[in-house]
């Protein structure tokens, strides 16, 4: 057994003591507590705010942002490949790459002629 | 006894197999459309961990760059479905696969 | 320093009618940006619209001569493969998307849904069927799989004023998302299983080699045809297909029932047929089931609606099950009755939800079977249009329905395959039942009682939907009277590799 694996024994252990102590705890809790299922309990909040009609501290204007942002992150993934490998890929690469981004650009253009973009 | 214990690829698709189920089975039980479409991603990225176990145990690069593609269409849908939520959520406050009965028959 | 990767050969010509359809569906957001609401901007919509489709199926004529003459095209690395197959479900799916866009016109007008965004929706979801037509890899199929559903959730979601849109759009949205990531993990087991996610890849792979464990590949074929299996609509994996037919805006749910289908049927024969062939024994009983499932609770669970548009969703999973009995054979002539109906069923669908269309009044919402009754009396032609297309859809003799069901049974019959060739009739049966039901209702007077007069409003068909009920009728008639052109095209079509 090498040192590498010996890591991953204490590793193993704690997993096994975690387990162990939470199950106790909540398999004790379970055999203690009474059981009288209500309606209530089944809310999100049982102390009584009603979740319905907010999403807490987040305010619905600013998903599309969220959105936008979202889109042109990950279209980044793209683009990261493309810029490592750019010499190699030539003249042919870049005009790809043009067309890709352009589309993408379109895209904003549109979100910004909708009025997406402007703080209502 | 454990020295025969290594990390071989088949733990990363297993890891993926029960995530995915765990999507799944989430999927089919939860009725938060919010949660189900979370359950959706989950699934999708227990597929991407497939693909890179398989890409690596393959050496194959091939099965790195799909996982390009599924982030890419994983966004896309976000970005779909929320748009959709959130046109439901400004009529009718909620947001409940069970409260959306008007096609039932 | 760096050698110049490789970048593959593109054909252009292969991939110019995707290309045709993305740029027009792109130009069209651009005219909304820059004009935005201006009067012009949805008629240059609709003429953008619609030449983009002409350019694409102009584009797959050339293909067709280019690809008869000589051989399949194989470009972008193996990636797409433009062979008489994908040709033949490609115009399918261009026929029923320059359908829908013409049905389209009067309808949003009517409906004062007016955007240009609806149509470029349309055309970027039959962009991405095209690519499934002529999908070569697992993954253009993935990616055409969710080019043509994405614009699908939105486009089912379109009426914002009726919560049944947006529902059905949600329901579209959560059961397409899941079968996707479905399709997707059946995508990784199969590289896993074989190294490669181009289908002439695993075949020469699984032809070339003896897989020790043939655990994986099973499990990923068996996910594929699932994923599949939800996009086709086939029972256990129809739930999501009634209430999003009835849900979504009518022409949405004709191109819906035609086009996707047809995609769907394109990606699930090609996968299984050039992929998978050496393991016919293991995915045919699959087939079977889900052909058998589909006629039985398709044609069943259509007896007891009493909507017209959930009906004919139910007749349209009996319709699957139909065309599954022809994948299900696994031969060229299955293929070949499976293309042909296909091809007849994409008309005689979109006939019949052009006719409901039309014959609804504004607000599309009232379908019951109640609301139909006397259609044929008040409106001759329209409701005689109806009780044409249903009857067609029932196989009715002299109608492509029946040309297209005689083909199924005969290629079942060719494969020893009675169970299902018996199922598929006694499912015939209990379908003209309910397509009787509806011709009959068309035909009887309603009663002077009911407060329901749903007819009033467009009292005249606008031209475009009357083109389309024409086109759609004439071509459904062709098909029953001189089949041997279409099944000619058919067979043509039939060779995969």
């Amino acid at each position: 057994m090498t040192e590498f694996y010996r890591q991953y024994l204490s590793v193993a252990v704690l997993i096994g003591a975690a387990a162990l102590m939470f199950g106790a705890m909540l398999g004790a809790g379970r055999l203690l507590r009474p059981n009288r299922p209500q309606p209530e309990k089944f809310i999100t909040y049982e102390a009584g705010s009603d979740p319905v009609g907010g999403w807490g501290q987040s305010n619905v204007r600013y998903y599309v942002y969220a959105l936008l942002f979202v889109m042109f992150d990950v279209e980044a993934v793209f683009i990261f490949p493309w810029a490592v490998n750019l010499k190699s890929l030539g003249v042919y690469g870049l005009i790809e790459m043009a067309v890709f981004i352009i589309v993408l650009t379109l895209g904003l253009v549109y979100a910004w002629r909708k009025g997406v973009l402007r703080w209502a | 006894m454990i020295a025969a214990f290594t990390i071989t690829p088949s733990f990363y698709l297993i890891l993926a197999a029960i995530l995915f189920s765990i999507g799944a089975v989430g999927l089919l039980v939860r009725r938060n459309v919010i949660v189900m479409f979370m359950c959706v991603e989950l699934m999708l990225n227990a597929v991407n961990l497939t693909f890179v176990s398989f890409a690596k145990a393959l050496n194959d690069v091939g099965g790195q760059v799909l996982v390009f593609f599924t982030l890419v269409v994983a966004a896309a849908e976000v970005a779909v479905g929320l748009g959709i939520i959130v046109a439901i959520f400004r009529r009718r406050r909620d947001a409940t696969a069970d409260d959306l009965r008007t096609l039932e028959g | 320093m760096t050698p110049p990767i490789s970048t593959p050969s593109i054909n252009w010509l292969a991939i110019s009618p995707e290309i045709a359809l993305a740029a027009a569906g792109v130009v069209m957001v651009m005219l909304r940006s820059v004009l935005r609401r201006r009067p012009i901007t949805m008629p240059l919509c609709v003429v953008v619209a619609i030449s983009g489709v002409v350019a694409a199926g102009a584009v797959e004529y050339r293909l067709w001569q280019v690809v008869d003459h000589h051989r399949a095209i194989s470009t972008v690395a193996g990636m797409v493969r433009v062979d008489l197959f994908g040709i033949f479900l490609g115009v399918v799916v261009l026929g029923a998307t320059l359908m829908t866009l013409l049905l389209s016109v009067a309808y949003l007008r009517r409906e004062g849904l007016d955007a240009p965004e609806y149509l470029a929706l349309v055309l970027l979801s039959a962009a991405g069927m095209l690519a499934m037509t002529t999908a070569n890899d697992l993954i253009v199929v993935f990616l055409a799989l969710e080019v043509l559903s994405i614009p699908l959730y939105v486009l089912a979601a379109f009426d914002r004023r009726r919560l049944s849109s947006q529902e059905a759009g949600i329901k579209y949205f959560v059961l397409g998302a899941f079968s996707s990531a479905i399709f997707l993990y059946g995508v990784a087991l199969t590289y896993g299983a074989t190294g490669t996610t181009s289908l002439t890849g695993i075949a020469s792979f699984l032809a070339h080699n003896t897989l020790l464990d043939q655990g994986t590949l099973l499990a990923g074929i068996a996910f594929l045809l699932v994923g599949l299996g939800f996009k086709v609509a086939a029972v256990p994996f129809h739930m999501w297909t009634p209430d999003v037919y009835q849900g979504a805006p009518t022409p949405i749910t004709a191109f819906m029932s035609a086009a996707t289908k047809a995609a769907g049927f394109a990606a699930l024969l090609r996968v299984f047929g050039v992929a998978f062939p050496l393991y016919r024994a293991d995915w045919r009983p699959a087939v079977f089931a889900l052909a058998v499932l589909s006629l039985v609770v398709g044609s069943v669970a259509a007896v007891v609606q009493t909507d017209v548009k959930r009906m004919l969703a139910y007749s349209s999973i009996a319709h699957a099950g139909y065309i599954l009995i022809g994948f299900q054979t696994a031969t060229s002539r299955g293929r070949e009755a499976a293309l042909l109906y296909l091809f007849v069923y994409s008309f005689m669908t979109v006939g019949a939800f052009a006719v409901l269309t039309v014959a609804t009044r504004r607000g599309d919402d009232r379908h019951s079977l109640d609301d139909y009754r006397g259609l044929a009396l008040e409106r001759p032609i329209v409701g005689g249009l109806l009780i044409f297309f249903v009857l067609a859809q029932a196989g009715i003799p002299f109608t492509g329905g029946f040309i297209a069901k005689l083909e199924v049974f005969s290629a079942a019959a060719q494969a020893h395959q009675y169970v299902l060739l018996v199922i598929g009739v006694l499912a015939a049966v209990v379908t003209a039942y309910f397509y009787l039901r509806i011709a009959y209702t068309v035909l009887t007077p309603g009663e002077e009682t009911s407060s329901a007069k749903p007819l009033e409003t467009p009292r005249r068909v606008d031209v475009w939907s009357g083109l389309v009920l024409v086109a759609c009728a004439a071509l459904v008639l062709v098909v029953g009277v001189v089949p041997g052109v279409f099944v000619h095209w058919a067979r043509d079509a039939t060779f995969l590799l």
